[in-house]
């Protein structure tokens, strides 16, 4: 790693409609150096890689790359410059082929005609390069995310990218996908690329980046290198206020052992589905948190949708309060009172258009049915009820729910379930893309509800998460259950063993 | 394999009922049906191409019918009143067709405005052009105008390729080669993939967007020419609801509404299918033609289920597109390369 300065960005400003977003940023990015852009929503992360690419435009500030100033006025024009970014939405068009993606817009031609074969033979060297060898004929849209991450870097990289903006790639990958993209990353930072890592992982920030740069309210908070930068000191810097994780570390301590305290809710027996999940043997208690964890793609989301009907399973059977029950969909699972979060908030959760108090009444309404309207007044109390219980921000129950932070969007779904009365809540990804702060909020609130006599079923992929609120974990491995930890042994380094027994080659990526 | 399925569907359809034609009506073999054929859908498949493209980008474009329309009319006063000489009426006409198109493309980029209500809007306009500048069809008396509709190629077997029929297939060969084959067509693509990301990746998404239309206003334009010299007129109410004939074909041919896929084959057979059917009412001769509609009606329905469903299954598919047995996975550590 030199130290030569790559990109040098001074008092880099922008507001919107009023609103500060941005308030004379600097930031140094150095040749063959990985530097974690960090803060929590709102801070100014995505209007800082906005603005420093030209997707919109600067009010002031002064930018450099290799001593040279650039004003982009859009992405293509900062591309061109070789500032090349890839967004945590891959960037790319999954109907053309992975060839296609590569060379868009400068294919080899001949005499006008672009020369597929030429195209799709340095597609494969290109991405040789990368460790990928796909058929870069397909259509992209058939390849998991984590390769289309890839495909979208060394898209970006071929575009002669001196610097690199990576903003939250790693969302949706899991483990091994990211010490994949761990290892490209390294590799291009050898070549003397510059590296911007925009992330929520703190883990992956110590593993992998050189140097922190944190923003909060769209100012400069503190760059230093990461090795001198203690974690505490971090998330301290990040919030600017004490502290989500040492208390959640607290919590963890003070874990009770009430395992198998709660009466049984629920009871799978041997429920599975051919070609989806293996049968799994499952119990919730109430006042009971059960983690499901496992790598992505390890059949965690699918024993969900099973029990929540989303998918209907061919053996086994789920016992309600000890009764067998028959679950042929949603709609039943609704009349039994589950509860089923899904990952995907943005797209199978929120209704973006519609305001917070619509959205928390949602379910409710469903299982009353369209005959039985709830009145406005019973809408207002039970939105101003939750938004007060879940401290929902702003606490505006009309305003849309596009408008409130990854955060609170996911506290106003919770709302939704739990305004229906559930016997059984299933939380799958509940702290996916949320800031730290609500983080520890969310979590908070997993341990209330279930002191408060409900059974949850959670899933995700942090498994030190999983360990603070879990009464028992259980673990899954290529769509099977592999592990069911108790009490005491519920820990992070016995989950990590569980997922990693024997499991000899590291497993494939599912497609997402 | 999945993405070409309506193709094939499409081209076993149209041999099918070939066939069947043939059976019922042994004059179907002979080469001059297959050019009436031709040149009866010479002018739809023409405007169809335009559309293709237009779809493909994830646009629609509803002013083709009315741009046939107003070519005709101005054609017809153009040569007749005006005097002016039927080629530089052609280039007039081919020329100010684009640049309407570009007009429309212009506004769906820069006002980020929903193709349907700017085309429509862009439908209205040029019917209405078209009926001011005459209300009643004007007859073509140019000798240009004789000279070409006596133009053709004998086909072995006594059928005709007529001059129409050509320009037909030249305007397929053309658009598919550009569709197929260039870095525009790639981009057509691409924006009926997303244009947001295809901009994002660098591409100029407005200049693509105002060529798309163009190209389809003046294939519009084009096909209006096919018209006059097919008819030797000039109306302003030619070619209603032409716009919606070529969606159909272009539907039936395999191109998802919704963009991003679909082809200029699929396509042609689109228009051969819709050809065949009236051709097999004409030859019926106790069907009303209306009954070409119904058909038409039902092949839509049917072949939207078909890619509907094919596109479930692509997507099935996707997700089980795992690394061959035996191989090592998709992804590897790049530290693990030798």
């Amino acid at each position: 790693m030199s130290d030569s300065v790559l990109l040098t960005v001074r008092g880099l400003s922008k507001s919107f409609a009023g609103h500060q977003a941005l308030a004379g940023v600097d930031f140094t990015l150095r040749r063959g150096e990985i530097h974690a852009l960090l803060g929590e929503n709102g801070a100014g992360k995505s209007t800082f890689i906005k603005t420093l690419t030209g997707v919109v435009r600067r009010d002031a500030g002064e930018v450099w790359l290799d001593g040279e100033p650039i004003a982009p006025r859009s992405a293509e024009a900062a591309a061109r410059a070789g500032i090349a970014t890839v967004y945590q939405e891959v960037g790319l068009l999954p109907n053309l082929t992975v060839a296609q993606n590569l060379f868009l817009g400068r294919e080899p031609t001949r005499f006008g005609l672009v020369r597929n074969r030429e195209m799709r033979r340095r597609a494969v060297a290109l991405l040789a390069d990368f460790g990928l060898s796909i058929d870069v004929g397909a259509p992209l849209g058939r390849y998991p995310v984590a390769v289309q991450h890839l495909v979208a870097i060394a898209r970006a990289v071929d575009l002669s990218a001196r610097a690199l903006i990576l903003d939250e790639p790693t969302a949706s990958l899991d483990t091994h996908e990211v010490t994949v993209l761990f290892g490209v990353m390294r590799r291009l930072a050898e070549r003397g690329i510059g590296i911007v890592f925009v992330t929520h992982f703190l883990e992956q920030v110590y593993a992998i980046t050189d140097r922190i740069t944190v923003l909060r309210n769209g100012r400069l908070v503190t760059e230093r290198e990461t090795a001198r930068f203690p974690r505490i000191e971090l998330v301290h810097t990040m919030l600017g206020h004490d502290l989500a994780e040492t208390e959640a570390r607290v919590e963890q301590a003070d874990r009770p052992a009430r395992a198998g305290s709660g009466t049984p809710v629920l009871q799978a027996e041997g429920l599975g589905k051919a070609g989806y999940l293996q049968p799994i043997d499952l119990t919730v208690g109430s006042g009971e948190v059960v983690g499901l964890a496992g790598l992505l793609g390890s059949g965690r989301t699918e024993t969900a949708r099973l029990l929540f009907g989303a998918e209907r399973a061919d053996r086994g059977r789920i016992r309600l309060d000890g009764k067998p029950v028959q679950i042929g969909g949603p709609r039943d699972a609704l009349r039994h009172r589950f509860g089923y979060c899904p990952e995907e908030r943005k797209t199978e959760g929120i209704v973006a258009d519609l305001t917070v108090r619509e959205n928390i009444v949602l379910a409710l309404q469903a299982r009353r049915g369209p005959f039985r309207p709830l009145g406005r007044v019973a809408q207002d109390k039970i939105a101003r009820d939750f938004i007060a219980m879940l401290d929902i921000r702003p606490p505006d129950p009309e305003r849309p729910i596009g408008l409130l932070s990854g955060g609170n969007q996911q506290k106003a779904l919770l709302a939704r379930w739990l305004a229906t009365e559930p016997r059984l809540l299933i939380l799958d990804e509940p702290t996916r893309g949320i800031d730290v702060g609500a983080h520890a909020e969310i979590i908070r609130l997993i341990r209330r509800l279930c002191d408060e006599g409900l059974a949850l079923l959670v899933i995700s992929s942090e498994l030190e998460e999983i360990v603070t609120y879990s009464d028992r974990v259980i673990v899954m491995r290529d769509r099977a259950q592999v592990a069911e930890l108790a009490g005491s042994a519920v820990d992070l380094t016995a989950i990590l063993r569980a997922i990693a027994a024997e499991a000899a080659p590291a497993p494939v990526p599912e497609p997402a | 394999m999945s993405r070409n399925l309506p193709v094939l569907v499409a081209a076993l359809l149209f041999a099918a009922g070939y066939c069947l034609c043939a059976t019922q009506f042994p004059a179907f073999l002979t080469t001059r049906v297959v050019g009436n054929l031709l040149t009866d859908s010479a002018f739809l498949g023409i405007v169809a191409v335009g559309t293709t493209f237009v779809i493909i980008s994830g646009g629609i474009d509803l002013a083709v019918g009315s741009v046939v329309g107003f070519t005709t009319v101005f054609l017809a006063l153009a040569i007749e009143r005006w005097g002016i000489p039927p080629l530089a009426a052609f280039a007039i006409v081919l020329g100010a067709a684009a640049l309407f198109g570009a007009a429309m493309g212009a506004l769906i980029h820069i006002f980020e405005m929903p193709p349907f209500i700017v085309t429509l809007a862009g439908m209205f306009l040029a019917r209405g052009a078209g009926f001011l500048l005459s209300t009643e069809s004007v007859p073509i008396n140019a000798p240009l105008y004789s000279a070409v509709a006596d133009l053709s190629l004998s086909l072995p077997g006594g059928g005709r390729l007529t001059l129409t029929a050509g320009v037909m297939l030249a305007v397929f060969l053309v658009g598919g080669v550009l569709l197929h084959a260039t870095r525009f067509g790639a981009t057509v693509y691409a924006l009926g993939g997303s244009r947001h990301t295809t901009g994002l990746m660098g591409v100029r998404v407005g200049r693509n967007t105002i060529a798309i239309y163009a190209l389809s206003s003046l294939l519009a334009a084009l096909a209006g020419i096919v018209f006059s010299l097919d008819t030797a007129s000039g109306t302003p109410l030619s070619a209603v609801g032409v716009e919606l004939d070529a969606i159909a074909a272009v539907v039936i041919g395999g191109t998802l509404l919704t963009g991003g896929q679909g082809g200029i084959l699929g396509t042609f057979l689109g228009v051969m299918i819709g050809g065949l059917i009236q051709t097999a009412i004409t030859f019926d001769g106790t069907l009303s033609s209306w009954w070409t509609k119904i058909a038409t009606g039902l092949l839509l329905f049917a072949f939207i289920a078909l890619q509907q469903g094919s596109v479930a299954l692509a997507g099935r598919s996707g997700r089980a597109a795992r690394p061959r047995a035996g191989q090592q996975p998709v992804v590897r550590p790049a530290e693990a390369r030798p």
